[in-house]
């Protein structure tokens, strides 16, 4: 990688680190070591399922959370506190600082991501007493929420390059939404007919499909994941963070920054 | 050019070829997840917990899940499937959430209801799905009409059928079609002119494409079906006043029984077997025919009935 991209990513990520956004992992253990003595307690034979299910969707919702709300401040309040006229005024590209800092709230997200799912792994050894062949899949469902971080991690920086933080968040959340449900979107402009089904289905292949990379019921269920799934969801996370990413870069190559 | 120019110009292209590979990415996925995403839907199977789920937006969900059974049964019958075990759970799940989503009951009645490959072959769960629309609407009438409809077309019970329709035909600003209907029931259940009145009735009234196109394909085997029976007579009078069998429609044609050549509802010539049987050209276009189906005929797992064929 680029010096100056990492130099960037690494400064982003030790920002993000001293804005306290490590934090929310103590709220995601009180919420994993609650849920593990509640569920074990209950023991109603669904224990497993509930740690994975819980656990999964908490990695899944903190880390969006992050990923906008850390995502759509990304320039904006370098502009604000002026110091990107610092960066730029030194051998830096526009499109290098971008790159720089998605990989820098890319490398949070994705340390974030592993100690909770530590976190995950202890409260299902704490309620099943014992690791499964199956618990194997839990580790594919992680991996597909951590592309997903990528893909919201780009919007909200292509957000970031031209709206305020307010706006740029409305905008992240609902793209989220919306590709969330990306394969019911799909369905519906199937159903539509004439210039409305063109329409309606431009817009589901243009919204980020995340509903492919959420896996976490049928892993909780322990049904495997395709190796062809893994191979097309990580190309598409990658192409679509790039499309993202390249959405920003054009625009804050043009953006006046006087 | 500037280098900001070709910092644009990299990042425009390889946007446009990211736009193009993402598309043709998430067409690989979607065709390994079309059944995955069904599958995981019925994970939570009650409707009450949906509905708890939903927050107050079961309005929405009811019309996602809607969609689902549509995609579902569409998908399923378009590889020629013979089990369609979630359609009633995904259908029962819809109008639980949303009970004044009329056309799910008429897609339930239509395609629950008959044997597979056209339907679930699921009536008695069609039955309920209906009586559970008729408590929740019970002014409207079109679900009288497709529990009679049940009743006469899958469980040929006529008496059951005919106080349906009576009993819509009560309802106001009900169709008059039903007062005939529950007429014909009591006198000429079970024939031909009868069933034609109901597909038309269908044709006629329903909303849903695939629920039309459908009943467009059982009218036009009714037509074979009486057309066939017709044409037979005909041939059968021929041999009994040239004491041969005809050798073509043509030469029954010149000899005065045929005005022109006999076509089937989709403008195909009808063909005379040399044993004097009258068969259509080709059966896998009319499906649901009763007569007219050439001997050794085996159906495709797959009817042309849908709008998408």
């Amino acid at each position: 990688m680029n010096t100056r991209i990492g130099l960037i990513a690494a400064n982003t990520f030790r920002e993000a680190v001293r804005d306290r956004v490590l934090y929310n992992l103590i709220a995601f253990a009180l919420l994993m070591s609650g849920a593990a003595v509640l569920v074990g307690q209950i023991s109603i034979d669904i224990e497993r399922l509930v740690v994975v299910n819980l656990g999964l969707t908490a990695v899944s919702l903190f880390g969006t959370v992050i990923a906008i709300f850390i995502g759509i401040g990304l320039v904006s309040k370098e502009i604000d506190k002026r110091t990107l006229y610092t960066v730029l005024s030194r051998p830096v590209r526009r499109w290098e600082f971008i790159v720089g800092k998605f990989f820098g709230l890319a490398g949070t997200l994705a340390v974030n991501t592993f100690f909770m799912a530590v976190g995950v792994f202890a409260a299902l050894l704490y309620v099943a007493h014992h690791f499964q062949a199956s618990d194997g899949w839990v580790l594919v469902a992680l991996y597909f929420i951590v592309l997903e971080f990528l893909i919201i991690t780009a919007i909200a920086l292509l957000f970031s390059s031209f709206s305020s933080p307010l706006m740029a968040a409305v905008f992240a959340f609902s793209l989220f939404v919306i590709g969330s449900f990306s394969e019911d979107l799909r369905g519906f402009a199937a159903m539509a007919h004439g210039p409305g089904r063109w329409l309606a289905l431009a817009a589901a292949y243009l919204v980020p499909n995340l509903s492919a990379l959420n896996v976490i019921s049928s892993v909780a269920h322990q049904q495997a994941v395709s190796g062809r799934l893994i191979l097309y969801n990580t190309a598409y996370a990658l192409t679509y963070s790039a499309l993202a990413l390249c959405g920003a870069v054009l625009i804050f190559e043009r953006r006046n920054l006087k | 050019m500037s280098a900001s120019q070709r910092v644009a110009a990299v990042a425009g292209s390889t946007l446009i070829a990211c736009l193009l590979a993402s598309i043709i990415l998430l067409r690989q996925i979607d065709g390994m997840r079309s059944a995955a995403t069904i599958q995981e839907v019925l994970y939570i199977s009650s409707p009450k917990l949906l509905k708890r789920l939903s927050l107050g937006y079961n309005g929405l969900l009811a019309d996602i899940y809607w969609t689902r059974a549509v995609q579902y049964f569409g998908g399923k019958h378009h590889e020629g499937a013979r089990h369609y075990e979630l359609l009633a759970p995904l259908l029962d799940i819809t109008t639980q959430l949303d009970p004044h989503l009329s056309v799910a009951y008429e897609f339930g009645s239509n395609f629950l209801a008959p044997p597979p490959p056209n339907g679930a072959g699921q009536p008695e769960r069609a039955i309920q799905l209906v009586e559970f629309g008729i408590r929740n609407n019970p002014n409207d009438w079109r679900l009288y009409y497709d529990l009679g409809f049940i009743y006469y077309m899958n469980l040929q019970e006529y008496s059951k059928a005919a106080a349906a329709f009576l009993q819509g035909s009560r309802v106001p600003n009900a169709h008059p079609f039903l007062k005939v209907l529950a007429a014909q029931m009591a006198e000429h259940a079970g024939e031909i002119q009868t069933a034609r009145l109901m597909w038309l009735t269908t044709y006629q009234t329903a909303r849903d494409p695939s629920i039309r196109a459908n009943a467009v394909a059982h009218l036009r085997a009714l037509q074979v079906d009486q057309d066939v029976t017709a044409l037979e007579a005909l041939v059968n009078l021929y041999r009994e006043k040239s004491g041969r069998l005809p050798a073509s429609f043509q030469a029954m044609e010149q000899a005065g029984f045929l005005r022109s050549l006999p076509v089937d509802p989709l403008g195909q010539t009808y063909a005379l077997e040399a044993n004097g049987q009258v068969v259509v050209r080709d059966p896998d276009d009319l499906p649901f025919i009763r007569k007219g189906v050439p001997q050794g005929y085996v159906p495709p797992a797959r009817p042309k009935f849908l709008p998408n064929d």
